[in-house]
This record gives C-alpha cells, sequence and structure tokens, in this order.
C-alpha cells in the first residue's frame, strides 16, 4: 500500500535518466529490493503499468533483485542470515543484533533505446 | 540498446524534503517527535498526556496525520498551540505520512511561535518505517493488549526508534504480555533505544517521558 509513492519516484528516476540519455524507449528497469524493505515488487509492477503509461517509461520491463536479509551479531561480528523470526547468533547466541543487509531499495540500472 | 547505470535510492525524494524539513526546524530551534504506533495504542492519548503536563513549559504544535477524518485533531485542538490535521486518504501514501506532507503543514504553522512539534503517524507498523520526515526523534509506542511479540514480527520500525513506550501498562494483570521478552527484543535490535512503562490511563510513567523530552529539547535545541 505505501507502494504508489515509492513507484512515482521510479517513473521519474528512469524519464529522467532516459532523457539524460537522449532515450526514447524504456526497456527494462532493474531495481534491487531488500528482503526486509516492507516493498513488495508485485505492487510496485502494479502502479508501475498506470503510473508510466504515456511516458518514456511506458511498457519497461521491471526487474526485481532481491537481496536477502544478513544481519551482524553486535558481540562477535558474525554475519548470519536470519533462519527463524528470533534474531539470535548462530555462533555466540547473542541477542544483540543489527541489519547488515536487506533494507536496500534502489535502481540499479536501466536498458533503453 | 544500451544500458545505463543508476545506482539511485528510490527513497532518496523523501529523504531530501525531509533534510530540507530538518534545516528548517533547526532554523527556528524547533525540536520535532514522530510518533509511531499500530491504530489504537495510544498515539492521541500520549499527546494529550504530555500536552497537559508540558503546558506553560514549552508551546507545543501537533500535526495528526490520519487517513481520513477530523477527530484526533477536534481532541487536542484545545490543548495545543496549533493543530495541523493531514489526511492521507488521497495522497499517494495513505498508510504513512511522508516529507512533503510535513514540509506543507510546516507552511501553515506559526514556526517562530513553537518549540515543540509532535506528529502523530498513521496507525501502521509497516510503512513508517520506511520514511523519515526530517523529525529529531522516532518513538515507538507498543499497548499490553497488542502482546509482545510486536519487535519480532515488525522488526524495522524497532530498529530506528529512539525510544518505545509500553502503554497501558494498568492493563497488565489483566493480559499476557512479557515485559523482560519485549524488553529484550527490543534492546536486542536497538542498544541504544530509551524505553519507557507508563498507562495514558492513569498517568503513571508519564512524568518520566515528559521529563526525557524536555532533556532532549534542552540538549538539542540552542537557546535562543
Amino acid at each position: 500500500m505505501h507502494e504508489l509513492g515509492v513507484t512515482e519516484n521510479i517513473v521519474n528516476i528512469a524519464s529522467t535518466k532516459a532523457g539524460e540519455a537522449q532515450a526514447n524507449k524504456v526497456i527494462k528497469i532493474n531495481l534491487v529490493v531488500g528482503e526486509l524493505s516492507g516493498f513488495v515488487p508485485d505492487c510496485i509492477q502494479f502502479y508501475f503499468d498506470s503510473l508510466s503509461r504515456d511516458t518514456v517509461a511506458q511498457g519497461a520491463v521491471l526487474h526485481f533483485e532481491s537481496v536477502p536479509a544478513e544481519l551482524r551479531c553486535r558481540d562477535c561480528s558474525t554475519v548470519f542470515r536470519p533462519q527463524d523470526t528470533l534474531w539470535s547468533c548462530p555462533e555466540c547466541g547473542g541477542r544483540s543484533i543489527e541489519i547488515f543487509k536487506g533494507r536496500e531499495l534502489y535502481i540499479e540500472s536501466m536498458e533503453v533505446e | 540498446m544500451k544500458r545505463i547505470e543508476v545506482i539511485q535510492n528510490v527513497l532518496e525524494a523523501n529523504d531530501t524534503i525531509a533534510n530540507r524539513n530538518r534545516q528548517l526546524l533547526d532554523k527556528h530551534r524547533i525540536f520535532v517527535i514522530n510518533i509511531m504506533s499500530a491504530p489504537g495504542a495510544g498515539k492521541t492519548s500520549l499527546i494529550l498526556q504530555t500536552l497537559a503536563r508540558l503546558k506553560g513549559k514549552l508551546n507545543i504544535a501537533v500535526i495528526e496525520g490520519d487517513v481520513a477524518s477530523t477527530v484526533d485533531a477536534e481532541k487536542v485542538q484545545s490543548k495545543a498551540k496549533v493543530v495541523v490535521q493531514i489526511n492521507t486518504r488521497n495522497m499517494p501514501e495513505s498508510c504513512s505520512l511522508m516529507a512533503a506532507m510535513i514540509e506543507s503543514a510546516l507552511k501553515d504553522m506559526p514556526l517562530d511561535d513553537i518549540g515543540l512539534i509532535l506528529i502523530e503517524n498513521v496507525g501502521n507498523l509497516i510503512c513508517p518505517a520506511e520514511f523519515t520526515l526530517g523529525e529529531h526523534r522516532r518513538v515507538v509506542i507498543s499497548s499490553l493488549p497488542e502482546g509482545d511479540d510486536k519487535p519480532i514480527k515488525y522488526p524495522l520500525i524497532f530498529v530506528d526508534a529512539d525510544a518505545v513506550i509500553i502503554n497501558k501498562m494498568d492493563l497488565l494483570p489483566h493480559v499476557d504480555f512479557d515485559i523482560a521478552a519485549f524488553r529484550r527484543s527490543i534492546t536486542g535490535l536497538n542498544p541504544k533505544v530509551e524505553v519507557f512503562q507508563l498507562s495514558c490511563k492513569t498517568g503513571e510513567g508519564v512524568e518520566r517521558w515528559c521529563s526525557w523530552i524536555l532533556e532532549q529539547v534542552k540538549t538539542n535545541v540552542v537557546k535562543r
């Protein structure tokens, strides 16, 4: 539900970058979405189809690369993938955990012509 | 066909406006607290308690964010210096306040007469975690009837919080809420977080929360 504003930004960024590259059409937008970010690719795609209408990005394919969550133990610095919803360090059992990867949401690259 | 590198954060547009809000607020020496929680956890009640106790100590404005209605703004109206209601129903995000909404709300406020702004975000534990508004402190309220597992289910909002309030402490005898387990979950995610246990109904514990606000304002806002 909070994907609408975010998708507006995606269309804006894609249009600006396409303009800079003097492209007439955006073919593909490669997005990187972290597993822990609250953004749902299907939802972004849904809004994109209507928001991109009559823009240079109309008809572009959205490709989503998901970044798996990685956590880091603050006690022993071990980086690990969360195995369940209770975040604890598999090495030392520590419960003081920070998010190392998985909150990303960015446009990595685009294909234009 | 050619490939162009972009590497641009999609949330950058919001962050840029949030930074602009922060500069404006700092220029006017206004301290801002973004209050987030699930619906019904007690955001409005906490704001009413805070307004009552800090009366005469700080000029407080309130920004109310709701999908629809002015119910909360009406409750707060007579107690605050200024109240601005933002209805998100027709905005690009209906589930959270965003920096641009705060930017336009600030335009309607007498900034030189305000020392503290309490922002009541839309009741939601997911979306507000993604959007900064230009605030100085992020506060999350969890109330006992919601259960002690919320930091495990919705970690992001707790990871970035400066303070977490456990509200409705008066209900402790009636609900299964393990305070120690809840505190362990949030301090694990966020070791520096300040935790308050209080009841907006009885007023118990609210004083400590208000002292914390005064201390934050004092140490972060240079006096004129």
